[in-house]
């Protein structure tokens, strides 16, 4: 990448993700041969701050999820580096650590989830759906463990009360609360958020949303947000990154992303949004065709075959990620060229 | 049947002239339960004009599918229209049309199973569902649902229908609609498998679409393109839509009139402008207020409505967003319900706060 080995900035970043791949195999006939290779992530490279929050944006299918999975560690990245700065031994890469090495850092890094109905054991009553990362953690006295229940439920704004009830008392931005407080009881620096707002009500979102900036501003967290809803993704997160059939296509601060975006695909997806004001109507940028399949992805840029402004080098060669400005990497071969709007106020 | 003045006098007809399409008065459906009585939909009331893209709008539990499903006839055992009128106003006897229904009809007087039912719904009422992935069949073609569906309402020939289904395809924006024709559900992208039920829902000419949440299932570049497709396909089938939805920017974008539903209850509706830059009722407030917008200032504290949406066995009295509003009256808004009233000459709110005379609440505003 463009960035040099030894980093001049003097507080390193919190985590640095560099070309990390993913590959999963297509296999065929009894043997299993293995005939082709879906790259869901493909040389994906960022970088977040502490304290600041990330966000993955993009369509479904473009690697996102699995980018945020393999950060964790949840699965297995094919290559790159994983660099996490933890809390007392410095930055290690955790990409080609095994699972026991990983076992004291996994606390650091925790994951909030999506669906609030499916992530909960409903067998479960709140008291051990909170309280089981801390028992497997080495907190066996039921006394301390109810206590740090307790207070993890106020943190989130839950009764203590409740922690006899089982998840099917609560509401989903209740139930989302749950998972949040189950993801801070170990007391992570890195929290990764799936989607943690999509599956609530419009009225519901806001309160979760107030909560999710409200527990960072508190404890210090470091949030790796993933959504596809961009104007979640704009309220919440200080920096961008846009995912296109795996591959980073454009990251930037939040706001020079939003108001100057220099890849086609990331002004067209800003285009896409409806605006709650029946006075700015617009028809948008027309983005024909669909995304192509990560097993067989189209030649050269994987956005070309989309793009009103591909030319021909655009069909043959793969665009690098490059910086247009400080912070701002664009991976398209006509950046800064291009006369691209970003939302309109 | 004909032309019944409906109980609730104080329903205006608020876009002047013209007969609506369809105006439901005061329908309700309810579910009994073991539990207790689900009021799914309690006295919905509204219109839509020929033409008129009509956006229902409201979180989970509103009442907002049940409404559809009414509309339909397809509520679910043991749901039940318990009371209220369905009026469809049906083409000129004149008028060249694939149904035979023709004069004023209440739906909720025909049998759900019933010729004129069956005849009116698919032909005259057609429905885009939600979910395009369980709406196929996957183990016939997409081509020979869409024939089914144009024979069922039209007579022509196998190779007359497949034609039609054809034309109605490339109307909808699918490429190489002769070979997609023959292709089975699974083998379509999630924005192809909206299109082809769009191409069936239109393909017997129908008067009045419903679009039950066509595109929360799809990513937001697919949605554009459906929603554009939408508009376009408005005007040249001169279909009225209602687009039922929880999308608010989507409500924006595509809606001449909106109607914000919350438990079985229309809280306000009015001319899409009107109710997005003067909202009245608190509840279209306080949701206005908290999205977060493309457009709004990053990170900060967005405004919420507190608590959460009701069970619907635990419906609160009197107006059931008492315990969430913040213009919470004690002693009047959990004692009785409010009605549906016109406030300022274009929008209807149900909300003690207007109870008085409509100068006074021209006054506040």
């Amino acid at each position: 990448m463009a960035r040099p080995e030894t980093n001049p900035d003097p507080a390193p970043p919190f985590l640095e993700v560099r070309s990390l791949t993913k590959y999963y195999p297509i296999t065929k006939g009894f043997r299993r041969r293995v005939t082709g290779l879906v790259k869901a992530v493909d040389d994906v490279s960022f970088s977040i701050r502490e304290g600041e929050t990330m966000g993955l944006v993009g369509e479904s299918g473009c690697g996102k999820t699995t980018t945020a999975r393999c950060v964790l560690r949840a699965l297995e990245p094919t290559g790159g580096q994983i660099l996490f700065q933890t809390a007392d031994s410095g930055t290690v890469d955790l990409a080609p650590l095994s699972r026991r090495e990983l076992r004291p850092l996994r606390r650091q890094m925790q994951m909030i989830f999506q669906d609030p109905f499916g992530s909960l054991n409903p067998r479960m009553n709140l008291f051990d759906i909170v309280g089981e990362p801390l028992l497997v953690n080495g907190m066996p006295n039921r006394k301390e463990r109810q206590e740090r229940v307790a207070e993890l439920l106020g943190l989130v704004g839950l009764r203590p009360e409740y922690m006899q009830r089982f998840p099917h008392a609560f509401s989903g931005g209740q139930r989302q609360r749950i998972g949040i407080a189950r993801a801070l009881a170990l007391n992570p620096r890195l929290v990764v958020a799936d989607e943690p707002v999509s599956a609530l009500d419009v009225s519901v979102q806001a309160q979760v949303l107030n909560l999710l900036l409200e527990l960072q501003e508190r404890l210090g967290l470091t949030y790796l947000f993933v959504a596809h809803d961009l104007s979640v993704v704009k309220h919440i997160c200080d920096h961008v990154a846009v995912m296109y059939v795996g591959k980073l296509v454009e990251t930037a601060d939040t706001k020079t992303l939003f108001y100057s975006p220099k890849h086609p695909y990331t002004a067209s997806l800003l285009s896409a949004v409806p605006i709650p004001d029946p006075r700015l109507r617009s028809e948008g940028i027309e983005l024909s065709g669909e995304v192509p399949s990560p097993a067989n992805p189209p030649p050269g840029c994987y956005f070309h075959p989309r793009c009103a402004y591909a030319i021909d080098v655009c069909k043959t060669q793969s665009p690098l990620l490059r910086q247009v400005s400080p912070g701002h990497f664009v991976s398209c071969h006509r950046a800064g060229e291009l006369p691209l709007q970003g939302i309109v106020t | 049947m004909g032309n019944k003045t409906d109980k609730e006098g104080a329903m205006v007809t608020l876009e002047g002239g013209g007969e609506p399409l369809l105006s439901v008065r005061n329908l309700k459906v309810h579910f009994p339960m073991d539990e207790g009585r689900v009021r799914a939909v309690d006295g919905v009331s509204f219109d839509v004009q020929p033409g008129q893209v009509v956006g229902i709008v409201g979180e989970s539990g509103c009442g907002k599918s049940v409404t559809m499903k009414a509309i339909l006839r397809i509520v679910e055992p043991p749901g039940r229209i318990v009371e209220g009128q369905i009026m469809y106003h049906s083409r000129a006897s004149g008028e060249a049309g694939t149904s035979k229904v023709r004069g004023t009809i209440d739906l909720v007087g025909l049998a759900p199973n019933g010729k004129e039912m069956r005849d009116i719904r698919g032909a005259e009422i057609a429905l885009i569902p939600q979910e395009p992935m369980a709406a196929f069949s996957p183990v016939h073609t997409v081509g020979n649902q869409v024939i089914e569906a144009i024979r069922l309402h039209r007579d022509l020939s196998k190779s007359a229908a497949r034609q039609l289904a054809v034309d109605t395809f490339r109307d909808v924006g699918i490429s190489m609609p002769e070979q997609r024709i023959d292709s089975y559900s699974w083998q379509m992208s999630g924005g192809l498998r909206q299109r082809a039920m769009i191409a069936m829902a239109l393909a017997a000419n129908p008067r009045l679409l419903i679009a039950d949440e066509p595109t929360t299932a799809i990513d937001v570049t697919t949605q554009a393109q459906i929603l554009r497709l939408l508009r376009k396909l408005r005007f040249e089938y001169n279909s009225a839509i209602i687009f039922i939805t929880h999308d608010l920017g989507v409500i924006a974008q595509m809606a001449d009139y909106v109607v914000v539903m919350y438990l079985g209850k229309v809280m306000a509706q009015g001319p899409v402008d009107d109710l997005f830059h003067n909202p009245l009722h608190p509840y279209t407030q306080a949701l206005l207020r908290s999205i977060p917008s493309v457009q709004s200032a990053p990170r900060v504290k967005l405004p919420t409505i507190s608590g959460s949406i009701p069970h619907a066995f635990n419906r609160p009295k009197g107006c059931p967003f008492h315990p969430r509003c913040t213009s919470f009256m004690p002693g009047v808004c959990d004692r009785d319900e409010p009605e549906l009233k016109a406030v300022d000459g274009r929008q209807l709110v149900s909300c003690f706060l207007f109870r008085d005379t409509p100068e006074v609440a021209n006054g506040q505003a």
